[in-house]
């Protein structure tokens, strides 16, 4: 048990995070990045401190080396204690209680998983978790790939694979063409406004982009075998090693939520500085809407002037990052999921993947506790991050609670960080 | 205009429902939330002979009986599995209080034995080496309460029953339960079965929260096999007033583990007590070193209806011709649930009960002596 | 391959690159599924991040561990189920 105090203390490595620390760090105070992964720069920067390709994510990794901002990766915020400014943070084999004047979660977002029959197979994976797993060594090139859910992270991924060789036989986008051109993000049949957003447009270049379509079911024996596209009223099928769907993301607000952080429209709640209603405890990044890199890059730089009482540093970037927040409030009504999904699963198909709980047990329940209760969905190890969104969206309910510890950790270090 | 009118449906108010919907009565369950919400999804479910008084040895006896009759019955889900319970001796002191209750439990003809210390470590084998020894006594069993108590009301309403979720009662008096929109609904007998609540129905209920904390592990098949308790809390502070931590570890059949025990006293708040969390943990890893490196996915507290004399109350309620209570189970209302709603059937229709319901009764003098 | 590791998965030996998670070597070396769930179904990683938890394995001795949030090390023994 280690006892460490930092003035400024970020939970997670990713854009928001990084760009926090470095600010920080730039004054010459102490500033300390914790994040569960094994190495920084979150979700978009997955490996780039190895293999930098993207300008951006150099410039500012570089400077956190240069500014010597602390960096603990494989290390997981398990709980914390905003009373006694603290937090505990568990790594493969310790346990600490770090201290800190100010706090800055910036801890991301996640993939919304919805299910639909066959989507328990190994090979069904998330199309943000597949490019994860390749980006960490895993062999891609010549690989039969379907590429479905909603959002704009299906382009990235699309071109990401596609760069690394793999076939992508389609990048199935629920959102009906209609519905991307009245928020003027495509083109019938070309999503070029879309695609430049993302700087994907070339990258992409012959793969199938289909819109208002959407996987509908996966099939195969112990592994996926083959895919089943609904697109508007005709089906699409074919053989594949992967499918990637992800519908969208989900702020990762737990660990905000169990340090008492209010919510507003299920992120957490800042004001202008980036504070949340917890003193000195600010957020930044996805956790407080999602919005894409750039305004979790503009987002982090707030609340790192903010932790250091700059105000006139951080009030210069208002501006942008209501322009920001703008396009991906835009973004977030182009890509609203569709009814059809919510029919996806059958009676049979599993909502909980820890404790394999089918929707037929789910569906008649009352709310979120009781089917916790009664069918120990959401009672699995990911603590209902991957069933309690889908809940959410199928059933109408509120899935949020947010206990500590905040992701499964040791027993010992829950003995450990008391009154430290 | 209901026969019986139960307001809780947590296992107490479900197994009076069931035993009432049995004799044929109308019955109708209000519960403000939904089956189990209360205590009862938040205990351990350890189904537990008891010794510290005779009128505990008594409902607790009875029950456990009873929950071998309805073993067979109970779905899947419910978990029931017969672990029986190790009392575990630390030291020679304790081994003492081992024999003691072997002979208590021999007398009264509940299967028991006393494990030496290489009998213990063979029985289990990650308690530390040099514990002194063990009572095992074998017909203890663990559920899952929640579903227990959604199969009993299930089962009562195949006969007929009401069980209506969301309503909270404001008042239970002589004519009926009362909502706040000022409705009545109107029975022949009320039952108060509001658990760690049954206070704000009936003030006069001598009932005070008493929270509990729990941890549940990941799957750890085999880890432990049976419901494992200190001795060593006889020493400790767990029977007075002052916050106290036991070691008492439960094995589910899923494989998970359930550790507990923590008691605080006058504390309503659900908020997780972190330092009485580290202390309860720690005295588990006194007994088991190794479960210091096993993942634990969640904790959560529970509200005990304790009684200054720790036993229920069951019976009619002074100042009233209909209502009853069926409240104030402390930490073992899970095991009485059953002969709970067996003593209230029998006082209902008038018929002797199994066992005597003096101890329980809600005019009692609940004044601890000495 | 220069700068690589060798790990053991199942009893077999894999070599990756250096920097390759557990979970990447497992979907490298063509092993079946990284764990069955309680049901006795074949799973594997989903989110590749650390939230799922569906590509739980044991290494080095220790269940339940996220497979994607850990960097092979030379030596290391993995046990898929
Ligand atoms: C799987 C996935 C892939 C994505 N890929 C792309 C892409 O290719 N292109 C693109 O433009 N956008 C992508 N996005 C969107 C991306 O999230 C944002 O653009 C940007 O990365 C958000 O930055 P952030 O700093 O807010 O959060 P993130 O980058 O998500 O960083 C948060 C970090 O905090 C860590 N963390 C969370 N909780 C804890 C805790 N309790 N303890 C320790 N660490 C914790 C997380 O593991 C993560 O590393 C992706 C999103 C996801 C979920
Ligand atoms: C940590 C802990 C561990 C325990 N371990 C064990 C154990 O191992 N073995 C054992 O036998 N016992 C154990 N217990 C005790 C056991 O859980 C309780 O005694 C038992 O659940 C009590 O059941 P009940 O139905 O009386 O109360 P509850 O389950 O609390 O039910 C009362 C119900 O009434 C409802 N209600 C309250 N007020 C109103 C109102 N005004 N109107 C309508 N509805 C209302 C509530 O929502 C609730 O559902 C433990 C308790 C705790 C806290
Ligand atoms: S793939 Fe989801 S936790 Fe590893």
């Amino acid at each position: 048990m280690t006892g460490i105090e930092r003035e400024v203390v970020i939970v997670g490595a990713g854009p928001a995070g990084i760009s926090a620390a470095c600010v920080v760090a730039e004054t010459g105070r102490s500033a300390l990045l914790i994040d569960d992964n094994p190495s920084p720069g979150g979700q978009i920067w997955r490996e780039q401190d190895r293999h930098g390709s993207d300008w951006q994510a150099s410039h500012w990794l570089r400077r956190m080396h240069l500014y010597r901002v602390d960096v603990m990766s494989g290390a997981t915020v398990i709980d914390g204690d905003p009373g006694r400014r603290a937090i505990v943070c568990e790594t493969a084999n310790s346990v600490s209680t770090i201290r800190y004047k100010k706090l800055i979660l910036a801890t991301g977002a996640r993939e919304l998983f919805l299910p639909f029959p066959g989507w328990t197979l190994p090979n069904v994976m998330g199309a943000g978790g597949l490019q994860a797993l390749v980006k960490s060594g895993m062999p891609i090139s010549g690989k039969r790939v379907v590429v479905a859910g909603s959002g704009p992270l299906l382009l990235a991924v699309g071109a990401y694979l596609k760069g690394q060789g793999a076939r992508v036989l389609a990048i199935a986008e629920q959102a009906s063409w209609s519905r991307l051109a009245r928020f003027g993000l495509g083109l019938p049949k070309q999503p070029y406004k879309l695609a430049e957003t993302w700087q994907l447009k070339r990258a992409l270049f012959r793969v199938p982009y289909r819109a208002g379509a959407w996987v509908e079911a996966a099939l195969g024996g112990t592994v996926l075998e083959r895919v089943r596209l609904r697109v508007s009223h005709r089906y699409w099928e074919a053989p594949c090693d992967y499918l990637a769907v992800g519908y969208g993301l989900v702020p990762n607000i737990e660990l905000a939520v169990s340090l008492g952080c209010q919510l507003s429209g299920g992120c957490v709640q800042v004001d202008s500085m980036q504070q949340t209603s917890v003193p000195d405890i600010l957020c930044a990044g996805e956790t407080t809407g999602i919005g894409g890199v750039e305004l979790a890059l503009m987002e982090g730089r707030i609340a790192g002037f903010s932790a250091i009482g700059d105000r006139l540093n951080a009030q210069w970037l208002f501006s942008d990052r209501e322009r920001f927040r703008r396009f991906a409030r835009r973004l977030q009504k182009a890509f609203t999921l569709r009814e059809e999904l919510r029919h996806l699963p059958s009676e049979e198909t599993l909502v909980c993947r820890c404790e394999d709980v089918s929707y037929r047990r789910i569906a008649p329940m009352s709310g979120w506790r009781a089917a916790k209760l009664h069918t120990r969905c959401g009672m699995g190890p990911c603590q209902g991050r991957v069933c309690g969104p889908a809940a959410e969206f199928l059933f109408g309910w509120n899935c949020q609670s947010a206990r500590p510890p905040v992701f499964p950790a040791r027993i010992d270090s829950l003995i450990e960080h008391v009154d430290k | 205009m209901y026969d019986v009118v139960i307001a809780g449906a947590g296992i107490v108010g479900a197994a009076c429902a069931y035993e009432c919907a049995r004799e044929g009565l109308k019955v109708a369950v209000l519960e403000r939330d939904f089956i189990g919400a209360g205590a009862t999804a938040a205990g351990m479910g350890h189904v537990v002979v008891m010794d510290d008084s005779e009128a505990q040895f008594a409902l607790t006896r009875y029950s456990q009986q009873l929950w071998q009759e309805l073993a067979s019955e109970l779905p899947d889900d419910c978990e029931y599995v017969q672990t029986g319970t190790l009392w575990v001796a630390a030291d020679e002191e304790e081994m003492s209080e081992v024999r003691r209750k072997h002979q208590f439990y021999s007398q009264r003809k509940v299967p028991s034995e006393i494990l030496d210390a290489r009998s213990l470590d063979a029985a289990e084998p990650q308690l530390r080496t040099g514990l002194a020894g063990a009572l095992f006594v074998k017909e203890d069993a663990v559920v899952y309460p929640p579903c227990v108590a959604r199969y009993l009301l299930e089962r009562a309403r195949d006969l007929g029953a009401r069980v209506l979720m969301g309503r909270q009662v404001i008042r239970l008096d002589d004519e009926g339960a009362g909502f706040d929109d000022g409705t009545v609904m109107k029975g022949a007998v009320m039952v108060n079965a509001a658990g760690a609540h049954a206070a704000s129905v009936h003030p006069d209920l001598p009932i005070v929260p008493r929270k509990g904390h729990l941890l549940i592990t990941e799957r750890y098949p085999g880890f432990v096999r049976h419901q494992l308790i200190e001795l060593g809390y006889l020493k400790s502070a767990h029977k007075s007033a002052a916050d106290s931590v036991a070691f008492n570890i439960q094995p589910r059949k899923t494989g998970q583990l359930l550790i507990g025990s923590s008691r605080q006293y006058a504390v309503d708040s659900p908020e997780i007590d972190r330092s009485i969390l580290s202390r309860m943990l720690a005295r588990a890893t006194q007994y088991i070193p190794t479960l210091a490196g096993l993942s634990s996915l969640r904790v959560w507290t529970g509200l005990r209806a304790a009684t200054p004399d720790n036993l229920p109350l069951i019976g009619r309620c002074p100042g009233y011709r209909y209502v009853f209570a069926a409240a104030g189970h402390e930490g073992l209302g899970i095991t009485t649930s059953l002969a709970t709603a067996r003593l209230l059937i029998d006082e209902l229709m008038s018929r002797s009960p199994a066992i005597s319901p003096e101890p329980y009764s809600v005019q009692r003098n609940t004044a601890v002596h000495g | 391959m220069a700068d690589s590791v060798w790990i053991s998965i199942d009893e077999l030996p894999v070599e990756v690159e250096h920097g390759t998670t557990v979970a990447a070597a497992i979907l490298k070396s063509d092993t079946a599924g990284f764990r069955r769930s309680v049901t006795g179904k074949w799973r594997g990683p989903v989110c590749g991040m650390g939230i799922c938890f569906e590509c739980r394995v044991t290494i080095n001795g220790q269940p339940h561990r996220r497979s994607c949030l850990v960097y092979c090390e030379s030596g290391m023994m993995v046990r898929t189920k």
